[in-house]
């Protein structure tokens, strides 16, 4: 209570006022006012996409925005760079650190400075950032080279760098996802001891009960827009944020006909993994996906998905679990093996994985057929099987490209998706795997892709649907699982939007039930 | 274009003009290509003949001088093409590495094994001296093979098992493949005191031309030897492999995307591996005909820096096995007729000005610059 009652009485430290922000096709802000009091922890809330970094890195000096003002303590600025923001005390924290590895957390914190000017003095300067790393408690040794440090500890250089700078207002661009959870308490611990000291801090998160748990404020973006405005946290429950993030607006149905549910083409038992960083991402993933139909895979991205769909194609060890493809098990077989079992993946990222830029569309749609009769002869591959593969599929799928041999790096998004679409189609699936088949495409784009998975459906194949876009998981899946912190937790068959909005938000499907009736 | 623009605004300083860069949309014509690498080649001897007319010579003559002792003659064309054997086999095994972009910098000391490997059929010896020419040459091209792939090989599996970087190993073992050789001429192979081992027996020679000038008069005093016919085929072979093979394929996907590789279920170290092998042994092609075929025996500096020329080589002809043959010609006459002018100087920057213009040439292959004159805002 005493909190939401200070915020009214401290003044604003930063106030932006109808902010617009336009990037090529997008709208990422639209008309948003956000409000930073002194000695809060104001929590900006939204799904990827929403506009959260793009409002941020604004009033970080990153982008200049296209309408709108921003006023910070009390003066109207507009910043064109970084330096103009910490100037007046605005430092951003960003997802990926801006550390030298091979130089020490003294050095980096200096780097770009004017003083030192010649002779280093680190001593000096090593006990003036252990002083502020004590009033803050953010212990780091300060002639300790970044590389030694955890992410952890690289996190709080950043913060260090930021506060020795001057900053008073700190902006923490998703801080918690690089973060162990041990990490992350020590990190609150942090947030709450800056506040204290007068510090204020925007915390941009897509997780719900981290935004619960630290933040005194709450301000959620919805597709560029404000649905929420400042609204103390403790007077708002974690469903109706969900709510308020997620949003229920239907925006087209694709017409979805009775399929005949076969056999279980894949099912997945107690699946672990770790991410890149060796964090776990799957923490026992079980589900299950049928011949003729669509089951989706909902959740807030970085929870897991991504790294499943690599694991089912044998491009991500797994560290347990077992993976049955139609009664075998293929947990972490080769990729080649996966492909000649019928597991394809169209994967979420077009130009860095599902295709090779500077080659032809027809080297890009024989990728995984080259070896195979009739374009693989022997030890070659038969040219005029491969072109004649290429123009049929160009014809079939209405590429457009003036030939077949061209650089599919000159193709638009939506017709190097069909190119993709077209090589893992044509390769006739038992199991298909498609991670985020319509970000970016436009509407015309959307429709014909979602056709595409139909038609797979209808074909008899089972297809697996993972996106962040619940309305295209409503329209196509057959059910629908929804993941949280590698897990699964639960199953819809009706697509009731609350329950999922609810589970994706890390409630277990029983928790969900048993709130509903009571 | 944004780079341009927002380094204005920051400044506040505008030019008269606007420099736009952008990627291009379209795919160059087919010609534009050859046509950059054809630029290159006429700047660099722009800036070769600056150079020869700054230090007082006349650059029409000297360029005049040049391609009269390289292409003026039935002889010296022969002599060229002598030159161009070991760039062509050399330029083979950088382009075959680069277009999985493998930066195999080390074809001058798989050359030098090469050699090696094919002296040693004679030296050690493995045949009886007095063994039939055709044994000679066919044991002699594996040795050759061999010790250039294994010198491949080595950095390839590094680079596979434990990520070592191929561009400091293959430089590397430069040093020690001369230096390995040194040691042979010094010490084992030591004729007379010389530091060069003994002259090959002629059974072990590759033919040339000149051998057949009995039956051939007009082949009389020509130097060309075999080495020219291994080389045309081991382009016309990676030509096909490269771009009509299913190994190829997985080497062109891999020097493209590697993360589209692996989603393609190819495997990359396998195929490092592979490669540097490949590499390796072309290289070591070069070594041992240019052993049997010219020097004739296993001395010093056998190399005037092949296999660094090599990657030039491999640039000039976009990595194109068969236009490796037309830049190798084009090198071979550099280094030849160069010498009349100059023995280290001018031929050297016209290499090097030459590379510096095809990295560059690279950019305009990727973007588009066009000047717009700037309307007042």
């Amino acid at each position: 209570m005493d909190q939401a009652h200070k915020t009214n009485e401290t003044a604003n430290v930063v106030s932006m006022r109808a902010i617009v922000k336009r990037f090529p096709g997008v709208l990422a802000n639209d008309q948003v006012d956000f409000e930073l009091c002194q000695g809060e922890v104001h929590a900006l809330l939204g799904e990827n996409g929403a506009g959260k970094s793009t409002l941020m890195n604004i009033l970080a000096g990153l982008y200049r925005p296209d309408g709108g003002t921003v006023v910070v303590h009390n003066k109207p600025v507009s910043f064109s760079s970084p330096r103009d923001a910490i100037e007046a005390g605005i430092g951003m924290i960003h997802q990926h650190f801006m550390l030298v590895p091979s130089q020490s957390v003294t050095e980096n914190i200096l780097l770009g400075l004017d003083e030192p000017r010649f002779r280093m003095h680190l001593a000096q300067y090593n006990r003036r950032i252990e002083g502020i790393a004590e009033q803050y408690g953010l212990h780091v040794d300060p002639a300790a080279k970044i590389w030694q440090l955890t992410v952890g500890e690289q996190q709080r250089v950043e913060i260090l760098k930021m506060l020795y700078r001057g900053a008073d207002i700190l902006i923490m661009d998703e801080p918690t996802a690089v973060l162990a959870p041990s990490e992350i308490e020590g990190l609150f611990k942090t947030l709450r001891s800056m506040t204290a000291q007068g510090k204020s801090i925007v915390f941009i998160s897509h997780k719900l009960h981290e935004v619960m748990d630290i933040s005194d404020r709450v301000t959620v973006l919805q597709k560029g827009r404000v649905t929420s405005s400042g609204i103390p946290t403790k007077d708002v429950t974690s469903a109706d944020l969900a709510r308020l993030m997620v949003g229920r607006d239907v925006v087209f149905r694709v017409e979805r006909k009775q399929a005949e549910v076969g056999d279980v083409v894949l099912s997945v038992e107690d699946v672990r993994a770790d991410n890149d960083k060796g964090l776990p991402a799957l923490r026992g993933v079980t589900l299950n996906v049928r011949a003729g139909e669509i089951v989706g895979l909902a959740g807030v991205a970085g929870n897991g998905q991504s790294e499943l769909a690599e694991t089912l194609a044998g491009l991500r060890e797994a560290s347990g679990g077992r993976v049955i493809l139609r009664g075998k098990d293929i947990i972490n077989q080769p990729v080649k093996l996966g492909i000649r079992d019928g597991i394809s993946l169209v994967p979420e990222d077009r130009t860095h994985v599902g295709t090779a830029p500077n080659l032809s569309v027809t080297d890009n749609v024989i990728m995984k057929s080259y070896d195979q009769a009739p374009i693989g002869q022997g030890w070659m591959i038969d040219s005029t099987e491969a072109a004649k593969h290429a123009s049929e599929l160009k014809e079939a799928y209405d590429i457009m490209v003036p030939t077949i041999e061209t650089s599919v790096r000159l193709l638009s998004g939506g017709n190097l998706q069909k190119v993709i679409l077209a090589r893992e189609i044509s390769s006739e699936p038992t199991l298909m795997i498609a991670v985020q088949p319509t970000r970016g495409l436009d509407v015309g784009a959307i429709e014909g892709v979602q056709r595409l998975l139909l038609e797979q459906r209808e074909s008899g194949a089972a297809v697996l649907l993972i996106s962040k876009e619940l309305e295209e998981l409503l329209s196509l899946s057959d059910r629908i699982y929804v993941i949280y912190e590698g897990e699964i937790m639960g199953e819809v068959l009706d697509g009731n939007i609350e329950k999922i909005g609810q589970m994706m938000m890390g409630t277990r499907l029983e928790q969900v039930e048993l709130q509903g009736d009571v | 274009m944004t780079a341009v623009d927002s380094a204005e605004s920051a400044s506040g300083f505008k030019l008269p003009f606007r420099l736009e860069i952008e990627p291009r949309l379209k795919e160059p014509p087919g010609w534009y290509s050859p046509l950059l690498s054809l630029i290159a080649v006429v700047l660099a001897l722009l800036v070769g003949a600056l150079v020869i007319w700054l230090g007082g010579g006349n650059p029409w003559k000297a360029y005049a001088h040049i391609a009269k002792y390289s292409f003026g003659s039935v002889g010296v064309l022969s002599d060229t093409m002598v030159k161009a054997i070991p760039l062509m086999l050399v330029g083979l095994a950088c382009s075959l590495a680069f277009r999985m972009k493998l930066w195999n910098i080390g074809a001058e000391g798989q050359f030098y094994l090469g050699a090696f490997g094919a002296s040693l059929v004679v030296l050690l010896p493995v045949l009886p001296e007095e063994a039939p020419k055709w044994q000679f040459v066919v044991l002699m091209m594996l040795s050759g093979i061999l010790f250039g792939a294994l010198w491949g090989f080595i950095p390839g599996f590094l680079k596979a098992k434990f990520n070592v970087n191929e561009i400091i190993s293959t430089l590397m073992m430069n040093y020690i493949a001369v230096e390995w050789n040194n040691y042979f001429i010094y010490a084992v192979w030591s004729e007379g005191g010389f530091q060069m081992s003994r002259m090959f027996q002629r059974n072990a020679w590759l033919p040339r031309l000149s051998d057949f000038a009995d039956k051939t008069p007009a082949f009389r005093g020509l130097t060309t030897h075999m080495g020219l016919v291994i080389a045309l085929v081991a382009a016309a072979v990676l030509w096909v492999i490269v771009f009509k093979s299913q190994w190829g394929y997985e080497i062109r996907l891999i020097g493209d995307n590697p993360r589209a590789a692996q989603y393609a279920g190819v495997s990359i170290s396998k195929n490092v591996v592979l490669v540097m092998l490949i590499s390796g042994a072309l290289a070591g092609l070069a070594g041992m005909s240019e052993i049997s075929g010219v020097v004739h025996r296993l001395q010093g500096a056998i190399s005037p820096g092949y296999g660094y020329t090599g990657i030039i080589i491999a640039w000039l002809a976009k990595l194109n096995p068969l236009a490796v043959i037309v830049a190798s010609i084009l090198f071979g006459a550099l280094i030849l007729a160069g010498r009349e002018i100059q023995p280290a100087g001018i031929p050297t920057l016209i290499q090097g000005v030459i590379m510096v213009c095809l990295i560059a040439s690279d950019f305009f292959l990727r973007n588009r610059v066009s000047i717009t004159r700037r309307t007042e805002e």
